[in-house]
């Protein structure tokens, strides 16, 4: 572990290949990385952003030696990102976490925001090998239903739901909504989430209701990215090394926190 | 774990083997910490926490080096009256003695951290006077014979429970600032926080970390972590010591109790192996001890000074 880990933690800077404009907020950047070229589904990556910060990222998309994510600008730090263009210099470690297990049968793909950027790429390595694929995806607004052309392609017609608060597509609703219907109407063999912890513990919430299994990303604060911080702490599990995606079961232990607190940078307790 | 052979104690404080989490190592949380301890820990080391809460340096705050992590994390913490909640719900949860890192901008600051920490319930403080990459505490005060002399004789006046001191290593002789610790009260020191560094991005051709400058620590430190344990065992036998820097297994381990070291602390290796190197370790050390054929870890401490 420890020499291989040393190699995924240790910072690669290379040029931007590519930076897409997706909406007024949100870029989809790709980069050449051999190391994060071959992540999986659910792993994220730390992005330095030379001079500014460093964060973690769901990454999008992996293989022939590049690797892609999405970043909305929110903070200084994806502000900043999000004016950079083909040919600046980011800096990359990892692919870090555990990533989601694959499962068969009926799946349910439930994203909102940038959470869906994990899901997408989760959704196109299952969409041949599993019986039905489906999602309910949420956003504010329509500009910021990015991944939705992908996604359709991915699913059939009459399993896909988007949502956005202001109604500017789809339902007017947060993504929790139709999904409780869902739940009820068909037998899912596996829930996938990821998006605002709220959502996520909403999604939980009914999944266990109905003994449905589900596996979640969660997002944290995190600075190391290699458990040592324990920033990113959620109970007795680290997201950056135990997670970031938690099973129904891992879930279920940090219900105290999940969808309620999670520490700040002072590492006090705050609201999620 | 055969009991007897691995209990230890520091000063008074008794382990149930000679292994603790070190400070700076996930120590916000009496959950994350009882892992620890559930992992084969004797004791966990919190973050340090000083009085106010500080929200710490910008990312990045931690580089890969080639043989360890240099970090500058800036101290967060969330101080004294929002974490004393935090030790008194990790003393519900914990198996193993607590030690609360403290920190402080003066004299005055160290002692009502301190203070406040022991009312929580922690079973000991460790004094952070060597954090080598924020300004005015740490090593600023360790490095100072005169400033850490009056933060230990005010933890002192305060506390009853025991008083650990972290040195550091970013000095010219550390016996001497070993002696000043134990003159002015110390009950058992840690050896060593980590060593001053640097790195480099060539591509942008800026220094990594935001602070620039941060703390190396992981096996690139160790045969120097392990050289100032035996230069303080040699000048003072009678205290007790904490080898800390880059023990990663048991042979790392039994090298710091040859040294001197009555204990050890575990920090890097928790994220560049796993939790259990804790439990590795005991093992390990463990059946050294039966083949070597002593009743007590405590039997091989110093044992290198005798050849």
């Amino acid at each position: 572990m420890s020499a291989y880990l040393t190699k995924l933690n240790t910072i690669r800077t290379t040029r931007i290949l590519d930076a897409k404009d997706e909406s007024p907020t949100i870029k989809t950047y790709t980069l050449q990385d051999e190391l994060c070229a071959k992540a999986n589904p659910g792993q994220f990556l730390m992005l330095w952003i030379p001079g500014v910060d460093e964060i973690p990222l769901s990454i999008l998309n992996a293989g022939d030696g590049n690797v892609q994510f999405s970043a909305k600008a929110v903070g200084d730090a994806t502000r900043h990102l999000n004016t950079m263009k083909t040919g600046d210099i980011l800096g990359v470690r990892g692919p870090f976490g555990n990533g989601f297990t694959e499962t068969r049968g009926k799946v349910l793909l439930v994203g909102g925001g940038m959470g869906t950027a994990p899901l997408l790429f989760l959704g196109k390595r299952l969409a041949s090998k599993v019986d039905r694929l489906s999602y309910i995806i949420g956003a504010k607004t329509k500009d910021e239903l990015i991944y939705l052309g992908e996604l359709d392609a991915l699913c059939t017609e009459e399993s896909a739901v988007a949502t956005t608060e202001d109604g500017s597509y789809g339902l007017q609703c947060l993504a929790t909504e139709p999904l409780e219907k869902m739940l009820v109407k068909d037998r899912f063999n596996m829930v996938y989430a990821c998006g605002p912890e709220r959502m996520i513990r909403k999604v939980f919430d009914l999944a266990e209701q109905r003994q449905i299994p589900m596996e979640a990303s969660l997002e944290r604060l995190m600075r190391c990215g290699i458990g040592l911080c324990g920033s990113c702490a959620i109970g007795k599990y680290r997201v950056c090394r135990d997670g970031p995606v938690f099973t129904m079961a891992q879930l279920g232990e940090v219900k105290d926190e999940l969808g309620y607190s999670k520490l700040g940078f002072d590492g006090s307790r705050i609201d999620v | 774990m055969s009991s007897n052979l691995l209990t230890t104690n520091i000063a008074g404080l008794k382990l149930r083997n000679p292994t603790a989490l070190a400070s700076g190592i996930l120590g916000y949380t009496g959950d994350l910490m009882q892992i620890i301890a559930e992992n084969g820990a004797g004791a966990v080391v919190t973050k340090s926490v000083g009085v106010e809460p500080n929200i710490g340096y910008l990312n990045p705050t931690v580089v890969q080096a080639k043989a360890g992590l240099i970090n500058a994390m800036g101290l967060p913490n969330p101080g004294i009256g929002d974490y004393a909640e935090e030790i008194t719900y990790a003393k519900t949860v914990l198996q193993v003695p607590l030690i609360v890192s403290v920190f402080g901008y003066s004299a005055e600051e160290y002692a009502k951290v301190a203070k406040k920490a022991i009312e929580a319930g922690a079973d000991a403080v460790e004094l952070n006077v060597s954090c080598p990459h924020v300004r005015f505490t740490g090593s600023e005060i360790g490095q100072n014979p005169k400033l850490l002399s009056e933060v230990i004789s005010q933890v002192k006046a305060e506390v009853k429970k025991t008083v650990i001191v972290k040195l550091s290593p970013n000095v010219t002789d550390i016996v001497d600032l070993a002696k000043v610790a134990v003159k002015a009260g110390a009950d058992a020191l840690t050896a060593v926080n980590t060593l001053r560094a640097l790195a480099i991005d060539v591509e942008t051709q800026m220094p990594v970390l935001s602070n620039i400058r941060g703390g190396l620590s992981g096996p690139a430190i160790k045969p120097i972590a392990l050289r100032c344990v035996y230069d303080i065992f040699e000048a003072l036998p009678k205290t007790p010591i904490i080898g800390c820097g880059g023990v990663t297994d048991w042979r790392d381990a039994v090298e710091f109790f040859l040294a001197g070291a009555s204990t050890v602390q575990v920090g890097t290796a928790v994220a560049t192996e796993e939790p259990k190197v804790f439990e590795d370790i005991n093992k390990g050390l463990t059946i050294y001890l039966k083949k070597k054929g002593y009743r007590s870890v405590k039997d091989i401490v110093g044992l290198s000074h005798q050849a």
